[in-house]
């Protein structure tokens, strides 16, 4: 007998071991993220796919589905404080969306737009943050990091190269590069690593490839990101 | 320090490699040893130890940027850091803290030119009894005042070694003033283990079931249903765990459990092996208590010799179980149990994604029980009598009893025993506070209660406690303790997830707005707009608890705001003449010029 539960009043089946956001994708739902990508090892680090079960706040992209699951996921009340959270990312860090080249394909951008983010709301705190142009054929941008750790996921667990960490703590937390210089520029990081095409902001740049694809035509200039992840994700 | 200096690291770090091994969960260890011997963790280290214990060097400096007590720049010969709980604050702790640094020609979070000493906050260090308190090289101080500062201003001039220092400087007092079931009754080491034997495994597991038994650290989950799964989990190894991080600021109660009555603890643990079928225990010390761990080591001996610990304890073929002590190194997120485990794996304490649990994945994902010092404790005295004898004491839902550590406007602070259930004014009366405005129960992360809620009382069913119960009189300021709470939980916070990475720094920056005299009413809605994010949406207890106080204060005491506020309904956090204070401070101007009007 097949499993399911049920999201937003639509039955949805799973297998053992699915999470609710692998179900959801599989069945083309679209739960708001960020950190996640089905492709790696789920992370729950920045809590947009936070779904209510069973009247209960849960990390979807962690939470193993259950049979008979009530889920709630795209009410305005969820939705308001995913806005925040993503308000949140947008003022810890420094972004500069008309000037940044990731604009039209970040998915940071693409998800304040799904959720009608107007402005970033909270004072900014223009941290100090660092560009690393020391490889010959990538920026690392940490100013528009998110701590999402994707990078460091696809470097450890697919190129087995194991470039990236997450160092210090709290709001200090930051992304370090495996060399002793501590430069891009000094590992073994290659243009066709996995790791280099993984970023949902523009924090890992290829170069020379600035503005190839003109504003307007990019991935999200067309379509909102919940038409395109609910299709893409999931391959 | 000159590179050149290190060619000897080899030679230096051998005996830490030799005391720890090679593992890679050893890596916290052995980098706490290694920023006592330089009073940093150099770069040649980080190499080296990444090369023998065959990890990445970005791995290593990833969990010295975790921690607070290591670092990659010199502390100094001397590193003074003030405890900065509420309590310390009360006592004096910013006015001594200013008068020592200027006696000394020293910035707060600087090291002196000729690199003898540094002087810094960190939170609290667990002696709120008898503060303001400090650690100096690891070792706690107690009791600070002008007059002591002199002294160890002096010491630290002469450069004498910390441990010449004069013994007073650094007396830890129990201040047991009330006693039940656990501090009342002394036990003989063994006698709890051998009534397990006597009883049976089952028969003891059933025991504490009956004795209604839950987890002493706050969540209060039952004792028995957390060992019972563990009990049946498969894995290669299980493992107990002591929680002994005790980093609740107002907290102390683990730390005279383990001074004075660690046989009792190590019984529980021991006892606590048996029933889920363990032979390796921990107990995770935080980093303020490393001045235990002799006392600890040397009672973990006599157990040995005794036949307590090791192989076939009390003769039983097969009983075998040990306990290593690993240190913390300064990061209240280590209280929360998976991040806990990570530490001890050598990591960087970061709460896991949780199912899986602990007691199915725990320690290198294999059954693990973790539960708080005072748990273990109870098991022993339950093991040693029965469930009825346990049950006889507290409510309904909170059998026995509950060590509250006092501090605050009291005149008796310290530690009491009460049975659960007992009511906030009850416990005034023992403990000398008189005209009491508001109490704070269970730390920063507990609940502020008003004068209104004094009949309410200590148990899981109306107020539950880890332990920490700190009493505010009529003259302090509410703000203040919001203010506490805010700036520790975004100093502790680990980053993981955003909610609480950037909910707690915004919290602390609405709440110095309004405590330095510009919040308005709009400024309120935002603060409990974020509470509600971190509650919410926050990965773990932290951020779930991090709103606490500053809701609490919200709700209950208006007076400690309202008259700070500005009329307005909206008011910019920058201020230009404040903006300037940097430049004015450089050029050395303060005339009517260098301000705005």
């Amino acid at each position: 007998m097949s499993k399911n539960f049920t999201l937003d009043g639509k039955v949805i089946s799973f297998k053992d071991g699915q999470t609710i956001m692998d179900a959801a994708l599989t069945a083309g739902v679209y739960i708001p993220h960020l950190c996640h990508n089905p492709k790696f090892i789920p992370h729950g680090s920045c809590k947009l796919c936070i779904v209510n079960v069973n009247g209960r706040n849960m990390t979807s992209c962690t939470m193993p589905a259950g049979n008979g699951m009530v889920i709630e996921n795209n009410t305005s009340a969820l939705n308001d404080d995913r806005k925040a959270l993503v308000q949140m990312l947008f003022v810890e860090g420094n972004h500069t969306c008309p000037s940044c080249e990731a604009s039209g394909n970040c998915k940071l951008q693409a998800t304040a737009y799904y959720l009608e983010m107007l402005s970033p709301h909270y004072t900014h705190f223009y941290p100090p943050r660092t560009v690393d142009a020391s490889h010959p054929d990538i920026f690392l941008d940490l100013n528009r990091c998110i701590l999402c750790e994707l990078c460091v996921r696809a470097s450890r667990d697919v190129d087995g190269k194991n470039i990236f960490k997450i160092s210090g703590r709290g709001i200090g937390s930051h992304l370090v590069v495996n060399a002793e210089s501590g430069k891009l520029g000094d590992t073994n990081f290659a243009v066709t690593d996995k790791a280099a095409r993984v970023c949902p902001t523009g924090a890992i740049l290829i170069k020379r490839r600035g503005y190839k694809t003109p504003i307007g035509h990019r991935i999200y200039d067309h379509k909102k990101i919940n038409e395109i992840q609910a299709e893409s994700d999931h391959e | 320090m000159d590179s050149c200096e290190f060619s000897q690291i080899e030679q230096q770090l051998s005996p830490v490699f030799e005391q720890h091994g090679y593992e890679a969960q050893k890596l916290l260890q052995i980098l706490l040893d290694v920023q006592e011997i330089y009073s940093f963790i150099p770069d040649e280290a980080i190499t080296y130890i990444a090369n023998l214990l065959s990890v990445s060097r970005v791995s290593v400096k990833a969990v010295v940027d975790f921690y607070s007590f290591l670092s990659f720049k010199s502390v100094g010969e001397y590193r003074v850091l003030f405890s900065d709980n509420i309590t310390d604050q009360m006592l004096g702790k910013n006015e001594l803290m200013q008068y020592f640094c200027k006696k000394m020609w020293l910035e707060p979070g600087k090291v002196s030119e000729d690199n003898l000493l540094s002087v810094d906050s960190t939170s609290c260090t667990g002696m709120c009894d008898q503060g303001p308190a400090a650690l100096v090289n690891g070792w706690p101080l107690t009791n600070l005042d002008q007059q002591r500062l002199d002294l160890i201003a002096k010491l630290i001039r002469d450069r004498n070694p910390v441990s010449t220092w004069p013994a007073m400087l650094f007396e830890v007092k129990d201040n047991i003033y009330r006693s039940e079931i656990l501090l009342g009754k002394p036990s003989v080491a063994g006698a709890a283990i051998k009534a397990t034997l006597e009883r049976g495994v089952a028969a003891t597991l059933s025991e504490i079931e009956a004795s209604k038994l839950r987890g002493r650290g706050g969540a209060g989950y039952s004792t028995a249903n957390k060992w019972s799964s563990c009990r049946t989990s498969p894995g290669t190894a299980h493992y107990i765990v002591c929680n002994a991080d005790e980093g609740e600021p107002g907290t102390f109660k683990d730390r005279v459990l383990l001074n004075s009555y660690a046989d009792l603890v190590l019984e529980g643990m021991t006892i606590a092996a048996k029933i889920i079928g363990a032979t390796q225990g921990f107990l995770y010390l935080r980093g303020e208590y490393r001045y235990l761990r002799r006392k600890l080591e040397e009672v973990l001996a006599q157990r040995r010799t005794a036949g307590l610990l090791g192989r076939s304890i009390l003769g039983e073929l097969g009983f075998d179980f040990d306990i290593e002590i690993h240190l913390g190194a300064g990061a209240y997120i280590c209280g929360e149990e998976s991040a806990l485990i990570e530490s001890l794996e050598g990591k960087s304490g970061r709460p896991r994604n949780r199912p899986p649990f602990p007691v199915t994945h725990g320690y290198l994902d294999q059954p693990t029980v973790v539960d708080n010092v005072e748990t273990f404790a109870c098991v022993s005295k339950i093991a040693e009598y029965d469930s009825a004898w346990f049950t006889a004491l507290g409510t309904a839902q909170s059998s026995g009893s509950k060590i509250l550590s006092i501090s605050g406007d009291c005149a008796r602070p310290g530690i009491y025993e009460y049975p659960f259930g007992v009511a906030l004014y009850e416990i005034f009366d023992d403990c000398g506070a008189e005209d009491v405005h508001a109490v704070q129960v269970s730390g920063p992360s507990g609940t502020l209660v008003s004068c209104k809620e004094f009949r309410r009382r200590i148990c899981f069913e109306d107020l539950p406690t880890a332990g920490a119960l700190i009493i505010f009189n009529r003259e302090r300021d509410i703000l203040q303790v919001a203010l506490n709470s805010a700036h520790f939980f975004a100093y502790e916070s680990c980053g993981f997830c955003t909610p609480c990475r950037v909910g707690t720094q915004l919290q602390k920056k609405i709440i110095d707005k309004i405590s330095d005299g510009y919040g308005t009413a709009y400024d309120l809605e935002e603060l409990k707009y974020i509470g509600h994010i971190m509650r919410t949406m926050s990965h773990c207890g932290l951020g779930h608890t991090a709103a606490n106080q500053v809701i609490d204060m919200l709700d209950k005491f208006p007076d400690a705001y309202k008259n700070k506020l500005k009329k307005l309904v909206f008011e910019p956090a920058f201020d230009l003449d404040r903006a300037l204070e940097k430049a004015r401070k450089i050029t050395g101007r303060d005339d009517k010029l260098a301000h705005f009007p």
